[in-house]
């Protein structure tokens, strides 16, 4: 593959205090593409992606999105370029419905002094809303439902269609596998393909190495701060993902 | 933030409206709302049964109505504050402290008669009310001071201010147009009380249910760190509904000095907890996210029944406090295991479940 990267994070360094959390990592995501990004922990995986995903700032390095430079200052600014993540937390409204969720920020607005007086296409949200989770075959049973009544492999399948449906670029998803039974993992990796194929950028972070070897493409490996090492799927192993990860096969690859 | 819709679709949405439809109208007989409902329909068939001929008199539904109207009023700003997870405990205070500064502009102006002096002491009962709201809101949003601390803080506040404007003493400057027209007045025979009340309620059901104001009411309830992650500003929807139940309790000021011809100092100390239990009974969680105003209206009429009952049967209306904090404890109870049945979750068919759960205890 000698596709641009999309996205790509150069010497990005992050330091908490007298903690080094990033030593100048880099990342590059391509479209079409699953990237997983695996490491032990403290390996700056997560800090990694906040920084990706604009909640956090470096305090050096740079960003480049779509061959430009670019700056964030918050989630917002990465949203408005297509950059959605999931986090671990999935973020959902127990209390509201998966398409309240799906629009929560962004519900379509009537025409006109209507909805300037607040009122939203309750209808069009729904219809679309549910075309969208149908079309990712998020196996959403219940529209109406709050989703805090829904199981766990439902929600995070929700909290992934909602991103899903609003990146345009890139999705970054923080261990979306972590809580979940064997049949609701499949369905998330499912999705995690379709996304992929319909040509979006997808950031996988886990721990669990079959799953990371099953859908990605690249695995980005992160040891103390940096990416220690980038192997295809097709060619590498759980032995030499594990042996980047802890420092034992040092020497033989180079970032 | 570019607003764009979802990816367009490519399959057919499988599932047809129809069901949904269905779904939706089970679900809204399920709901804590419509169980209130039935139970409100019990007692007064229990008092027909009992005293069918005074109970069932036009003039005496009038009388709960009436008697309902102004908590009614702070029962709509209440359920979106309870809703966004917060509290209220100011707005007894709120409202005396509107009547009184209301009452104090209309005796300044045009003599404290005509609709000129009607119409400065309106706009400055709601303004106050306003003021105080932003007040709470700003506190509680911006500060961090828990909501209970912020709203007993003002409790105290607007009372003791009220009482130092006008030295202990109630006033009772209203113009005769205000009270003829409001207080007393009727319109096709209802009176202008109820009307203005259920204008707020009517009101308040649309803003909750169909606006995106209640929406984010709700979800800032719900989960307020999911709000802020996709770009709803927290802080000013707190506000916003602080100062939306202010402005209420700036309106019940009007009408309760319209009602009494006195800006009655001494009669809201326990206002607030007679709100706040009926937006509680009527099936708005005290933990936020969820509720409804047409709820706390049953909540409020609960209590208002019983009274008027009571004294209908000659039973000693105290019996009335006694039964309401019975229903008060049971309806958090029924909440508690609601938000247990939901949390539950588990293979997802927690809908199925929470019917069955619902209709068993409907019928116990």
């Amino acid at each position: 593959m000698s596709i641009e990267p999309i996205y790509e994070a150069r010497n990005i360094v992050r330091n908490f205090g007298s903690v080094q959390a990033l030593q100048g990592a880099n990342f590059d995501v391509r479209p079409g593409e699953v990237s997983a990004l695996i490491g032990d922990n403290g390996a700056g995986k997560s800090t990694l992606v906040r920084i990706l995903a604009g909640a956090d700032q470096p305090n050096s390095g740079e960003l480049f999105f779509q061959g430009q430079p670019i700056s964030l200052g918050n989630p917002t600014d990465a949203r408005s370029r297509g950059i959605e993540t999931v986090f671990q937390d999935l973020a959902l409204a127990n209390h509201l419905d998966p398409i309240q969720n799906m629009y929560l920020g962004r519900e379509l607005m009537k025409p006109g002094l209507l909805g300037r007086m607040g009122f939203m296409q309750t209808s069009e949200m729904r219809e679309v809303g549910r075309v969208a989770f149908n079309d990712l075959g998020a196996t959403v049973r219940n529209f109406t439902g709050p989703v805090g009544g829904m199981s766990g492999g439902q929600r995070q399948a929700i909290a992934v269609a909602r991103a899903a449906a609003w990146a345009k670029n890139v999705i970054f998803l923080d261990e979306p596998t972590a809580a979940l039974g064997v049949v609701q993992t499949k369905g998330v990796l499912d999705l995690i393909r379709r996304i992929k194929d319909k040509g979006i950028a997808v950031v996988l972070i886990s721990h669990s190495m079959p799953h990371v070897l099953e859908v990605s493409d690249r695995v980005h490996v992160m040891r103390q701060g940096k990416r220690v090492a980038v192997l295809n799927s097709k060619d590498t192993s759980v032995e030499e993902l594990v042996g980047a990860m802890t420092g034992a096969l040092d020497g033989k690859e180079a970032a | 933030m570019s607003v764009d819709t979802p990816t367009k679709p490519t399959a057919p949405a499988e599932t047809a409206p129809r069901p949904n439809m269905m779904a939706r109208v089970g679900s809204a007989l399920g709901a804590q709302a419509m169980q209130i409902v039935l139970v409100w329909l019990a007692i007064i068939a229990i008092f027909a049964v009992l005293s069918p001929d005074a109970f069932f008199d036009p003039n005496n539904f009038r009388n709960i109505a009436i008697s309902v109207s102004i908590l009614a009023v702070l029962g709509v700003g209440t359920t979106f504050i309870i809703i966004t997870g917060g509290i209220d405990l100011s707005m007894g205070s709120v409202l005396v402290f509107s009547g009184v500064v209301s009452s104090m502009a209309m005796g300044n102006v045009g003599e404290g008669q005509g609709w000129l002096s009607a119409l400065v002491g309106i706009i400055v009962a709601l303004t106050s009310g306003l003021a105080w709201g932003t007040l709470n809101g700003f506190l509680v949003a911006k500060a961090k001071v828990p909501a209970m601390i912020v709203t007993l803080g003002t409790f105290g506040a607007a009372l003791g201010l009220a009482q130092v404007l006008t030295g202990g003493i109630d006033r009772r400057d209203v113009p005769d147009v205000l009270v003829d027209t409001v207080g007393f007045g009727d319109v096709f025979g209802i009176p202008t009380l109820v009307i203005v009340a259920s204008l707020i309620v009517i009101a308040g059901i649309i803003l909750l249910k169909r606006s995106r104001f209640g929406l984010h009411t709700a979800a800032v309830g719900s989960n307020a760190e999911a709000c802020r992650r996709v770009g709803i500003n927290v802080d000013r929807q707190l506000i916003k509904v602080y100062a939306l139940a202010g402005g209420l309790a700036g309106l019940a000021g009007l009408l309760n000095l319209t009602f009494f011809r006195s800006t009655t100092i001494a009669g809201h100390s326990l206002t607030n907890l007679d709100v706040i239990a009926g937006v509680v009974i009527g099936g708005t969680s005290l933990f936020g996210g969820i509720g409804t105003v047409f709820g706390t209206v049953i909540g409020l009429l609960i209590p208002a029944t019983l009274r008027n009952g009571f004294v209908i049967l000659g039973v000693q209306p105290y019996w009335q406090q006694v039964v309401v904090g019975a229903f008060l404890v049971a309806a958090v109870y029924s909440d508690q295991l609601r938000r247990a049945s939901s949390s539950r979750g588990g293979g997802g068919r927690p809908n199925l479940f929470h019917r069955l759960f619902n209709s068993k205890r409907k019928d116990s």
